[in-house]
């Protein structure tokens, strides 16, 4: 393989794998249920990002022909993140506050 | 260097399972378990995707991409259940 | 002619691009087929896919993702130094924006673009006051958060969508 793609995807590693471990750092260390929603929403998708990218990359580099699958996670994740996050932060305040949730 | 890399990534992703289980196994609210367990997941995703690297096979794309169609349906699913009591209405 | 053939370009153009990039766009037969899908999905789905807002100015929408995407990469490197900083100092914060567009669609996307990006989460969408209830997890300035959420994304959105 080339030094170079070798040299990037081992950069995007690095970075998925650490942004992953901040985002739980998130999770674990902040005070209270809304700052730790965070953590995972943001940090996370862009550690698995980075991850896929990194895979994307390298399975372009070492087969012949595109690999671009691996890309298809990436949008997934992107999309539903936000989602995830939208109902965990409703579910906590219908527990905090009780709050009848008007139906849409 | 990529495997040095690989392995590092392993040791980082590890860890950060590890945070969520503790958060996992702390909670105090159900809200922050549910969370906990997305994470977990999203982890796993990142696992599973480094696992394929160094095992330079693309089988585990499809293992990871049903991961994270299986995570976001019970993520929402769990959390339709406390804002409803119901999953389906 | 071009508006029964293709009703909604836009979705066509994202299934075919889904198609490509899950089958690998192994050969020129799977990218057929994938367009024959992406031509006809969108006739069948039509009785019951929402009316999504027409794309009016889809150049903007490519400027505007790149700079999301940068935006984003921000975002984590800020939110990671926050993360294991001292967290006395953060000021988390409720947060309330009121919205200018009035359609369901773009709300969708801003809420989600917000929830991907600075350090905030966006929360709930009210669609009688049209406010966007935002969390944010280092917001000293409430106002200037608020004046950034809407020159930053929600004008652009109006733009694109034309709303």
């Amino acid at each position: 393989m080339n030094p170079l793609i070798e040299f990037i995807v081992s950069a995007l590693i690095l970075l998925g794998s650490l942004f992953a471990l901040l985002g739980s750092v998130g999770l674990a260390r902040l005070p209270d249920f809304f700052t730790r929603l965070h953590g995972p929403t943001k940090a996370t998708t862009l550690g698995v990002g980075a991850m896929v990218l990194a895979s994307a990359l390298y399975f372009t580099a070492t087969r012949d022909g595109l690999s671009l699958h691996e890309i298809a996670v990436m949008v997934f994740l992107f999309i539903t993140a936000p989602v995830s996050a939208h109902l965990l932060a409703k579910a906590a305040l219908h527990r905090q506050t009780g709050r009848e949730d008007e139906p849409h | 260097m990529l495997n040095f890399a690989i392995e590092l990534g392993f040791v980082f992703i590890g860890l950060a399972m590890l945070l969520n289980l503790w958060r996992l196994v702390k909670g105090p609210d159900i809200t922050d378990r549910i969370l906990a367990l997305d994470t977990l997941n999203i982890n796993a995703i990142a696992l599973l995707v480094l696992f394929g690297i160094r095992a330079a096979s693309s089988a585990y794309f499809e293992a990871a991409l049903l991961l994270a169609a299986m995570g976001f349906v019970a993520t929402v699913a769990l959390c339709k259940f406390l804002l409803r009591g119901d999953i389906i209405e | 002619m071009k508006r029964r053939l293709l009703p909604r370009p836009a979705l066509s153009l994202a299934l075919f691009l889904l198609w490509a990039v899950l089958s690998n766009a192994a050969s020129a037969a799977t990218l057929l087929l994938g367009a024959l899908l992406a031509l006809l999905l969108p006739h069948i789905a039509a009785p019951f896919w929402p009316d999504a807002p027409r794309l009016a100015r889809p150049f903007v929408a490519v400027r505007f993702a790149a700079r999301i995407v940068w935006d984003m990469l921000l975002a984590n490197v800020a939110v990671a130094r926050r993360v294991v900083g001292p967290l006395a100092k953060l000021h988390p914060a409720f947060i309330e924006v009121p919205l200018e567009l009035r359609d369901p669609f773009a709300a969708t996307v801003l809420g989600s673009i917000v929830s991907l990006t600075p350090g905030t989460v966006s929360i709930d969408v009210d669609r009688e006051r049209w406010v966007l209830q935002v969390h944010a997890l280092d917001a000293p300035d409430p106002d200037a958060l608020i004046r950034q959420i809407k020159q930053h994304y929600e004008a652009p959105i109006r733009e694109i969508f034309s709303c």
